[in-house]
């Protein structure tokens, strides 16, 4: 991993023993103890942790979830309701599944945009992003797989649209669009078959997600945190050790986050079946993106590109200041591209009929922009404003810099 | 950066409380996790089950199913009574009971193997303790076997009229399970 | 902008985000629906028993004939949280009904009184019977009818947002019930424009306009000693009627609703009072660092 030296000692005589075999214990003491962190991370850096404790939650409900499903057309919708209704704490354990997952979604679109708002997808970080994308694409599948599991009107009207989008590569191939949905489906309609290979695969995936999570902590630590001013760590002031500061900073963002997470579970579980069909929410930028394009195909490549053109902005951004703070065309560039994601989102849930389709293709147009744009164009004409000279700086002042210290977040 | 480390924080009345908090939280949390394996509402609602014999006529049976499990239920006839009440447990295959409501250790008269002033009514769980094969001897014209009672056709196991095995491979007598009667004609299992 | 304006912002932009799903409740073709007081809405909402009990009479007077409630078994009436009826009450009620048993020794499917814990029998053997009966028509069942409506958003786009933040802020879950109560006062007479189909019904409420199901709820359809009231002397009116039929089907939806919002309670106040010794541990760790 990461250079820095464990501080780890083994105290007793069964410690020395094990560390002499497999140090696992100065492994971690290295890297969750005294892992040098920047001091001047926010709370945005908490989101880190609290996906983890997502991921956590909703393994461990759906392994319990899963001894009362039964994977079968006829049965599912009816062992979903026996868990609401007759399982004890049945209830309690389905909502936080199901709130769970937009939990899950909401912060990592926070971790998302954090990303890209404080450049940390850029040099040496490309690797650690896209793991980070490659995550994103894990949870959308396992998201969409897991929604169509209670096998009601919604799940099933899902699972037909999303498979279908692969018939539209009949326009390629005359024919191959037909085969891959009917492999899909283990059939000419969707049918217990197909529920029974999504619940294997929904079960499956969040085992993959620990793997890739488990890179890309390693990658993170490979490479050390970027930090609002986007400065390298040079000096042990511009850091502290990762227990007990940074720990404790998560454990506290970790406690709002819950608070939030639970407000939905108990009171305000927005689970209540719309009146007409949209994806869950979570989808619905893409989805907005997919309905914006006239061609279906065209829809499609476009929705799979929106998602997978974020793999190569590590190279498309040309600017050589990771940090937006510090960059003031590109930042409003990017805030209004947040506003776009939202918008595109809103409308995915609107009917696709006369404005909101226009209003759609104009997001898309800038959704793409953005990124094949304005990233690499912005970044080699705009001009930097003026950065402090170490992150202990932009934290403790110094010789004064109006934006670093205007923009100094934590005042510990 | 280890300057900024002091090992007197870590043990702040605060922090400690903070962490002791959360804690609690964390292990309140299995609970739910750990109640969920129990028996769910709808399996808890048939854990005991009414039955009314009024319909069963003296020397009829009917069977009931309990938990999953075959339940006899017999009206027997006074003949059947006084023929069960007639052997003495001491040479049975079986000594005990195995009543669910008596102590291990009771015996298996015939009196144990009812309730008291109901002496006309056998019930037990009709499973053969040798294999689990279900006895007959529940229809009139079930096949009763050397002693009247129930004959497993699986490997010859003989019942008697109070449902104790007195003859092959099985063996226990037929388990009587708790019940209550909720009145004269009504029975509550379970 | 400074940073946090940013990060206020920020929030503000992924709290929208989870504001989403609610949009569906955007298509404003519906009528507006205005919104009820109901017992069991909000932060301390319960269950009204009373108000269940009468629920209950109401729809198995008014209801039950052509609208099954396949997901309640007669158990559930007796259990805390829901109407709570005297359970020799129920068990009377249940036999009452006859369900299928079997197959007996003799390898036949037989007919018993039901059981506290049977289902309440559907009204038809299956939906096609249904169908046939109603004119093609399917009367839906009501187990889950409170959850599957909800209300449509009549408002600018650009409000829309913050409507449905505020709904979240407020925990409005209710949009099904208010949706229902308008539905069942919503037969009132067509305007002279409005074209009907033949055998179709003129509803207020009722997306269109016209729907198969005649006006359930009647004046005069319960009764106690000759008078139009319940048993407990609340007047039985149409308003009241659809009241407590609404509440009784809220509740056949969400069983649990009185469990999950007391034990909410307990939960937000351990949360908040974890959080801010959180915070104050985190202050104390990072006095250090300064």
């Amino acid at each position: 991993m990461s250079q820095h030296e464990s501080t780890y000692k083994p105290g007793s005589r069964l410690e020395h023993w094990m560390d002499e075999r497999l140090p696992l214990m100065r492994m971690m003491h290295g890297q969750f103890v005294d892992f040098p962190t920047p001091r001047n991370l926010n709370y945005l850096w908490t989101f880190g942790g609290i996906l983890t404790f997502c991921l956590v939650v909703q393994i461990v409900t759906g392994i319990v979830l899963a001894m009362h499903y039964i994977p079968h057309a006829e049965m599912a919708f009816d062992s979903v309701e026996k868990i609401r209704r007759d399982v004890n704490y049945g209830w309690l354990i389905r909502n936080v599944h199901a709130v769970g997952a937009s939990m899950f979604f909401f912060a990592v679109y926070i971790h998302m945009a954090r990303g890209l708002y404080y450049g940390s997808y850029k040099a040496p970080r490309e690797v650690l992003w896209i793991l980070g994308v490659l995550l994103f694409l894990l949870m959308m599948a396992t998201g969409f797989l897991g929604y169509t599991l209670p096998w009601g009107q919604m799940s099933f009207w899902g699972v037909t649209v999303i498979t279908n989008l692969f018939s539209s590569l009949d326009s390629i191939i005359p024919g191959l669009g037909t085969k891959i949905v009917q492999w899909l489906w283990g059939g000419y309609s969707v049918s217990t078959v197909t529920l029974n290979r999504f619940f294997s695969l929904h079960y499956l995936l969040p085992f993959v997600i620990v793997g890739v999570v488990a890179l890309h902590i390693w990658a993170l630590h490979v490479v050390g945190q970027n930090n609002p001013t986007g400065l390298d760590i040079k000096t042990a002031n511009d850091s502290v050790p990762m227990a007990p500061h940074a720990v404790a900073k998560d454990i506290f963002g970790l406690g709002v986050f819950v608070i939030l997470f639970a407000w939905f579970v108990f009171f305000a579980n927005p689970l209540v079946t719309p009146p007409h069909i949209v994806p869950e929410w979570y989808f619905l930028p893409f989805y907005a993106i997919l309905r914006a394009i006239p061609s279906k195909l065209g829809g499609v490549i476009a929705m799979f590109s929106a998602i997978l053109i974020l793999v190569f902005i590590p190279w498309l951004d040309t600017s050589r200041v990771r940090s937006a703070r510090y960059r003031p065309i590109f930042k409003w560039c990017l805030w209004f591209f947040f506003f776009s994601v939202l918008a595109l989102g809103y409308l995915g849930g609107k009917p696709a009929e006369g404005v909101y389709v226009a209003w759609a293709q104009f997001f898309t147009v800038y959704y793409f922009a953005f990124f094949l744009l304005i990233m690499p164009i912005v970044g080699v004409m705009e001009t930097p404003s003026a950065m402090p000279r170490s992150i202990a700086e932009s934290v403790l002042g110094g010789s004064g810099r109006p934006t670093g210290a205007a923009a100094a977040p934590a005042k510990h | 950066m280890a300057a900024h480390t002091d090992d007197g924080t870590r043990r702040d009345f605060l922090v400690v409380a903070a962490n002791a908090f959360a804690a609690v939280g964390g292990a309140a949390v299995l609970w739910p996790l750990i109640q969920q394996m129990n028996p769910d509402a709808s399996t808890q609602a048939l854990a005991s089950i009414e039955v009314d014999v009024s319909p069963i006529k003296e020397g009829q049976a009917i069977t009931v199913m309990w938990r999953g499990k075959p339940v006899f239920i017999r009206h027997r006839t006074a003949d059947e009574i006084t023929q069960a009440a007639a052997v003495d447990p001491n040479q049975l295959p079986d000594k005990s009971a195995r009543n669910d409501a008596l102590p291990e250790k009771a015996p298996a008269s015939d009196a144990n193997r009812t309730k008291a002033g109901k002496a006309q009514w056998l019930v037990m769980v009709g499973i053969c303790t040798h294999l689990g094969c279900i006895p007959k001897g529940q229809g009139l014209s079930d096949i009763k076997g050397d002693y009247n009672g129930w004959f497993c056709v699986c490997h010859g196991s003989s019942y008697d009229t109070a449902g104790r095995i007195r003859r092959g491979p099985a063996p226990r007598n037929l388990d009587v399970p708790a019940y209550d009667f909720l009145s004269d004609t009504m029975i509550k299992i379970g | 902008m400074t940073l946090t304006t940013g990060m206020k912002t920020l929030a503000a932009t992924a709290l929208t985000i989870v504001a989403l799903p609610l949009m569906a409740h955007a298509a404003g073709e519906g009528p507006q629906i205005e919104r009820q007081k109901w017992s069991f809405a909000g932060f301390f909402g319960r269950f009204d028993q009373n108000q269940l009990q009468r629920g209950f009479q109401v729809y198995k007077e008014s209801c039950a004939q052509c609208h099954g409630l396949s997901r309640i078994d007669f158990r559930n009436l007796v259990q805390p949280g829901g109407p709570v009826f005297n359970e020799d009450a129920v068990k009377g009620l249940a036999a009452t009904y006859e369900v299928q048993d079997g197959p007996n020794d003799d390898g036949k499917m037989f007919k018993r009184p039901a059981r506290l814990s049977d289902k309440i029998p559907p009204p038809y053997a299956n939906e096609k019977e249904a169908r046939s009966i109603h004119n093609g028509a399917y009367p839906p069942d009501l187990s889950l009818i409170a959850r599957a409506r909800g209300l449509e958003y009549h408002g600018s786009v650009f409000a829309h947002p913050f409507h449905l933040l505020k709904d979240m802020v407020a925990g409005y879950q209710e949009g099904g019930a208010d949706y229902l109560y308008a539905l069942l006062t919503g037969y009132v007479e067509k305007p002279a424009d409005f074209k009907m189909v033949d055998g179709m019904n003129y509803n207020r409420a009722f997306p269109g306009h016209q729907i198969s199901m005649p006006p359930p709820l009647l004046d005069g359809a319960i009764k106690t000693d000759g008078k139009p009231t319940y048993q407990d002397g609340t007047p039985a009116t149409v308003e009241q009627m659809a009241r407590d039929v609404v509440a009784f089907l809220s509740w056949a939806g969400d069983p649990k609703h009185d469990e999950r919002k007391r034990m909410g309670l307990l939960v937000m106040l351990y949360l908040l009072i974890t959080a801010v010794l959180l915070y104050f541990a985190k202050k104390r760790i990072w006095k250090s660092a300064h």
